[in-house]
């Protein structure tokens, strides 16, 4: 088996991979290695052609593609050096090694001192939210048809019905209409927009898209290509009217019904999974449960932007070179982060104390949308940490910086409560 | 004439209401902030986007070159630009950023590559 | 006009295991399908159960069948290298009720010279399978009753039979059938008129549609439609053996098992209708398979549902399985009515079909250079790691994983297109090689595969289907 050795063993070169690797080297690790298994780094961001990636961080509006390009350019520079075309088939954490396969060296062994997971996320399909009826070409999930369209010049239908609302359907709907299609509508569970609000406004009511809010499709028909859906209003309980059902007729259906963090590899290895998230368990080193692995981005919960993947993803590269270069820093105590009212959850799960104190981002959604709120961080019976926020919603992530000196009780609790 | 408009500057998205008549703003309401008080003028007079699609590359068959405006285009020359695009082909080697169409359907805009590509 | 002995309609798994046992002999067939793929209706939609019989109606023909086929998988399995495991069925009493049922199903199973089924308690079938509701009351367990990969066995059938000199023509429909006093004479198709002795109209849900050609409608195909739910292979609640309710007069139940690849799969409903091409899942259909296997494994968890799909059984009015030869019919051979049985008796029926044809007075010798044997396609993902090294230095291809979820390499899918009777379709791919059968339903490697297919067939992606013609997966370029 070919054989390679690094400092830091990187699993995955998309966004989150490509600023691990960047911080990794910036923090001094000597031979950092991206592992990736397309053609390209770049990952998701390379059929995400549009924009509005980048206000956080480069406060201007960039695509995908210039996001992602001038990452790849730092990394370059730095001399982060990376396999593509290599798919890795199994993560040992007790070794710290990872074996992948790859066309032209054959089965490859890293060794590494110490591993980043970024192997990003998946899409949830039509089977996991249960829409009857038959089973045609036509059907896919948002993220295919984006690939199909943007990086396979290939057009995937001419007359779509959009399933969810997330950003990724919304962003297809627009896509789909500038390329010549008619998109009939955009259909979604829930009695709000599940994306950002944005993305309504510019891809959806810009093109005169209808949206149905507590809707959903209630049966695909067509025996060899998609001939058209059932549609049907929802109740509280979100169960489908079917006596309201009517018929819509379209040639392509796509799902945009949520990402799920994909973690076969880390399920293999052992590594401790979160029940909510379906990511890694990690701390605010972005540590996982086995101390050498590190995992960031959508990987480890999915993310609204970006931006916050490309920071976090700078924590785990540092922290992973730290741990590699034996400077990783000594814990004194552990304290575990507690989701309150309207929390669904909370990321990192739970904090390393040590002597000095730290300033330690906690990101987190809601359950619910919500108005003039206020977060608040307890530990000990003290807030301490708190910030107004005019509004939340279960689509964008919150975020509040807490001070680990003020943690007491080995424990931290985040809530989101009104006003007054 | 009036116009209900959700802010997209920030993800507060407040929801603004615009009055006025022929392209002149006669009042603002609802508005938080004044990049969003100039949001709301610019949608109400001449909303403006920036726009982003694909042009067919000479060398490659299956693969397409993504492109963006270089600065936003008013929302109504989105589709005559469209036309343009859609007819033109890039040859590499390209950069990030070199130009594939020069002032666009007169817009003074440019439409630029956003990816290297050998 | 070409020119055979016997053309077989339908290359599902009966058809295909007629075709291959024929070839055995020298004599001339042609299989004829209208699908695209062989095993394309009801032998790619059921519950991939190998059975025993022991539930058959004693000393009908399905019975006899079933029962001798059973025994026969373990070498065959061998022999085409088809997927299968000798799982075990457990048939466990939740009631009194239920209960007392127990021994008139032992009794049946003897009937049926199934001479293994086991009682256990309650205990002995938690220890089986912890899994199982924990009010069992006791039940029987049916060892021989095992799982199989359905779409292989036939792949396998018609692999096995095409090498050994059967040909097949597919995306052809059968038009009519010409007779000439009083014996078949030939056979018109959508791709031509074939000049033949023999026709054996294994057409499954079209076969009354096949004997109305010859006036033989004696009876009609009433589809029954049969719901299932696939789980992924990491779902929470699993089981090992194959759980079946305790019928009743009404039903056989729904189920749960283990597929040979490691999913679970959960049903089937049992429901008649009109049409025989309406394969769409229903919200009812959809709920009553979760209501009921939850009274069986109470912790079946279907929010990790991989897919869900419906199959058509063919079944018959009057009722049972059916094999038809005709005195003032030469050369006609009707099976009808063969229903979910039909997987498993397959392999019994090819041996009788041909057994029978020649009581009937046809002479059939046997061939001197019958291959016996076919190779699958070597799975990349359970390979050791040497043999994996060695696969990609042969072949580099087996280097580019292309569906992550099951661990594919475009070497497989190579291998899955170009063998004999090759996949020409997205879904000919799947049922060969599983990319695109995983937790992600080929949202990943469904645009490779079709760039793939597009590049090895030689045709624009706009030409590739997802299975039948019309049935497109893309509609043209972004940018011509």
């Amino acid at each position: 088996m070919y054989n390679l050795k690094c400092d830091v063993a990187i699993v995955g070169g998309g966004p989150a991979g490509l600023a691990a690797a960047i911080s990794a080297k910036r923090q001094g690790a000597e031979k950092v290695l991206i592992i990736e298994r397309d053609n390209s780094l770049g990952g998701i961001l390379q059929q995400c052609i549009h924009p509005g990636f980048g206000l956080t961080r480069f406060k201007e509006e960039l695509t995908g593609p210039e996001y992602y390009g001038r990452f790849v350019d730092e990394a370059n520079e730095l001399g982060v050096e990376y396999l593509l075309n290599s798919m890795v088939l199994e993560v040992n954490d007790k070794e710290n090694t990872i074996i992948c396969a790859n066309s032209e060296l054959g089965l490859t062994q890293i060794n590494a001192k110490s591993i980043v997971l970024a192997m990003g996320c998946r899409e949830r399909t039509r089977a996991n939210i249960v829409v009857p009826g038959t089973r045609p070409a036509g059907l896919y999930t948002a993220g295919s048809a984006q690939r199909l369209i943007n990086r396979q010049n290939v057009m995937v239908g001419k007359k779509v019905v959009i399933l969810g609302s997330g950003d990724i359907g919304m962003i297809m709907a627009r896509r789909m209409t500038l390329e010549g299609a008619k998109v009939v509508m955009v259909v979604e569970l829930m009695d709000c927009l599940a994306g950002l609000t944005r993305n309504r406004v510019q891809c959806l009511d810009d093109f005169g898209i209808p949206l149905k809010l507590a809707h959903t499709i209630t049966k695909i028909e067509g025996h060899q290509r998609v001939t058209g859906v059932r549609v049907a209003p929802v109740d509280q309980n979100k169960k489908p009217i079917l006596e309201k059902e009517q018929l819509v007729e379209c040639d392509t259906v796509l799902f945009s019904v949520g990402l799920i963090p994909e973690n076969e590899l880390s399920k293999k290895a052992g590594i401790k999974i979160n029940p909510v998230t379906n990511g890694p368990q990690v701390n605010q080193y972005m540590q996982t449960s086995s101390p050498s692995v590190f995992a960031c981005g959508n990987v480890v919960h999915v993310n609204d932007l970006v931006d916050n993947v490309s920071k976090e993803s700078e924590q785990a590269g540092k922290y992973a070179a730290l741990y590699a270069m034996g400077k990783f820093p000594q814990a004194t105590g552990m304290a575990k982060c507690i989701t309150g009212e309207n929390v669904r959850y909370l990321c990192p799960h739970e904090i390393q104390l040590c002597d000095e104190s730290q300033k330690v981002t906690l990101y987190f959604r809601v359950l619910r949308p919500d108005q003039n709120v206020k977060l608040v961080a307890v530990s000990g019976g003290e807030i301490i940490a708190s910030k107004k926020e005019f509004r939340v919603s279960p689509g964008e992530m919150c975020s509040l910086a807490v001070e680990t000196s003020k943690i007491a009780n080995g424990e931290v609790t985040v809530s989101v409560v009104k006003e007054g | 004439m009036e116009k209900l408009i959700i802010c997209t500057v920030c993800p507060r998205g407040c929801h603004m209401t615009v009055k006025g008549d022929n392209g002149v703003v006669e009042s603002v309401e609802n508005y938080s902030c004044p990049r969003g008080l100039e949001y709301a003028k610019t949608e109400f007079v001449a909303p403006v986007r920036i726009l982003t699609t694909l042009v067919k590359i000479d060398e490659k068959e299956n693969e397409l070159l993504p492109v963006r405006s270089n600065k936003p285009i008013l929302k109504s020359k989105i589709e005559d630009c469209m036309q343009v695009i859609k007819t033109t082909k890039a040859s590499l080697p390209i950069k990030r950023y070199d130009v594939i169409i020069k002032n666009v359907c007169d817009t003074g805009v440019d439409i630029v590559a956003t990816k290297d590509l050998k | 006009m070409q020119k055979t002995d016997v053309v077989v309609i339908g290359a599902g798994a009966v058809g295909c295991a007629i075709a291959r046992e024929l070839s055995k002999y020298c004599v001339d067939v042609i299989v004829v399908d209208k699908n695209e793929d062989v095993g394309g209706d009801a032998s790619k939609s059921n519950s991939a159960i190998i059975h025993t019989g022991y539930d058959a109606t004693p000393g009908s023909l399905e019975s006899q069948l079933v029962v001798a086929a059973n025994p026969m998988y373990e070498q065959l399995a061998k022999d085409l290298d088809v997927p299968f495991k000798k799982v075990g069925a457990i048939l466990p009493a939740m009631t009194d009720e239920q209960f007392e049922k127990l021994p008139e199903i032992k009794e049946k199973a003897f009937k049926n010279h199934v001479y293994d089924v086991e009682f256990k308690t309650g205990k002995e079938l938690l220890e089986m399978e912890p899994n199982l509701n924990p009010q069992v009351k006791g039940g029987l367990v049916i060892p021989r009753e095992s799982i199989i990969d359905p779409f292989i066995l036939v792949q396998a059938y018609a692999e096995n039979a095409y090498a050994n000199g059967v040909k097949f023509m597919l995306n052809t429909k059968v038009t009519d059938i010409k007779t000439e006093n009083g014996a078949i004479k030939s056979v018109v198709t959508t791709n031509g008129e074939i000049q033949t002795r023999y026709v054996i109209n294994s057409a499954a849900l079209y076969c009354d549609e096949i004997a109305a050609m010859v006036g033989k409608a004696d009876y009609k195909v009433v589809a029954r439609k049969g719901e299932f739910y696939i789980l992924d292979k990491n779902t929470s609640c699993k089981v090992d053996h194959i759980v079946l309710p305790i019928p009743t007069k009404v039903t056989k139940g729904k189920l749960m098992c283990p597929t040979i690849h490691g999913n679970m799969l959960v049903g089937p409903t049992a429901e008649e209708q009109e049409s025989k091409i309406d394969k769409s899942t229903t919200y009812n259909g959809l709920e009553s398979i979760a209501t009921d296997v939850r009274n069986l494994v109470p912790n079946v968890n279907l929010k990790d549902t991989i897919t869900q799909y419906s199959g058509l059984r063919p079944n018959r009015n009057p009722e049972g399985l059916h094999f038809d030869m005709y005195d003032d019919l030469k050369g006609y051979v009707n099976l009808s009515g063969v229903r979910s049985t039909g997987l498993t008796l397959s392999v019994a029926m090819g041996k009788y079909v041909v057994q029978q044809i020649i009581m009937h007075g046809e002479k059939l010798k046997l061939k001197e250079n019958f291959i016996p044997t076919r190779k699958g396609i070597v799975k990349f993902s359970e390979q050791s790691r040497e043999e994996q090294e060695r696969l990609i230095k042969e072949n580099p291809l087996y280097g580019n994983v292309v569906c992550r979820c099951e661990t594919i390499t475009e070497g497989e899918i190579m291998d899955a297109i170009h063998r004999p009777l090759g996949a020409k379709s997205v879904d000919g791919v799947k049922r060969r090689v599983r990319a695109g059968m995983g937790r992600c339903q080929g949202g990943f490697c469904g645009p490779k595969v079709i760039e793939i297919l597009s590049r090895e067939l030689k045709v624009d992606p706009k030409e590739i289907t997802k299975h039948n013609q019309g049935s497109n997966m893309v509609v043209g370029k972004t940018r011509d």
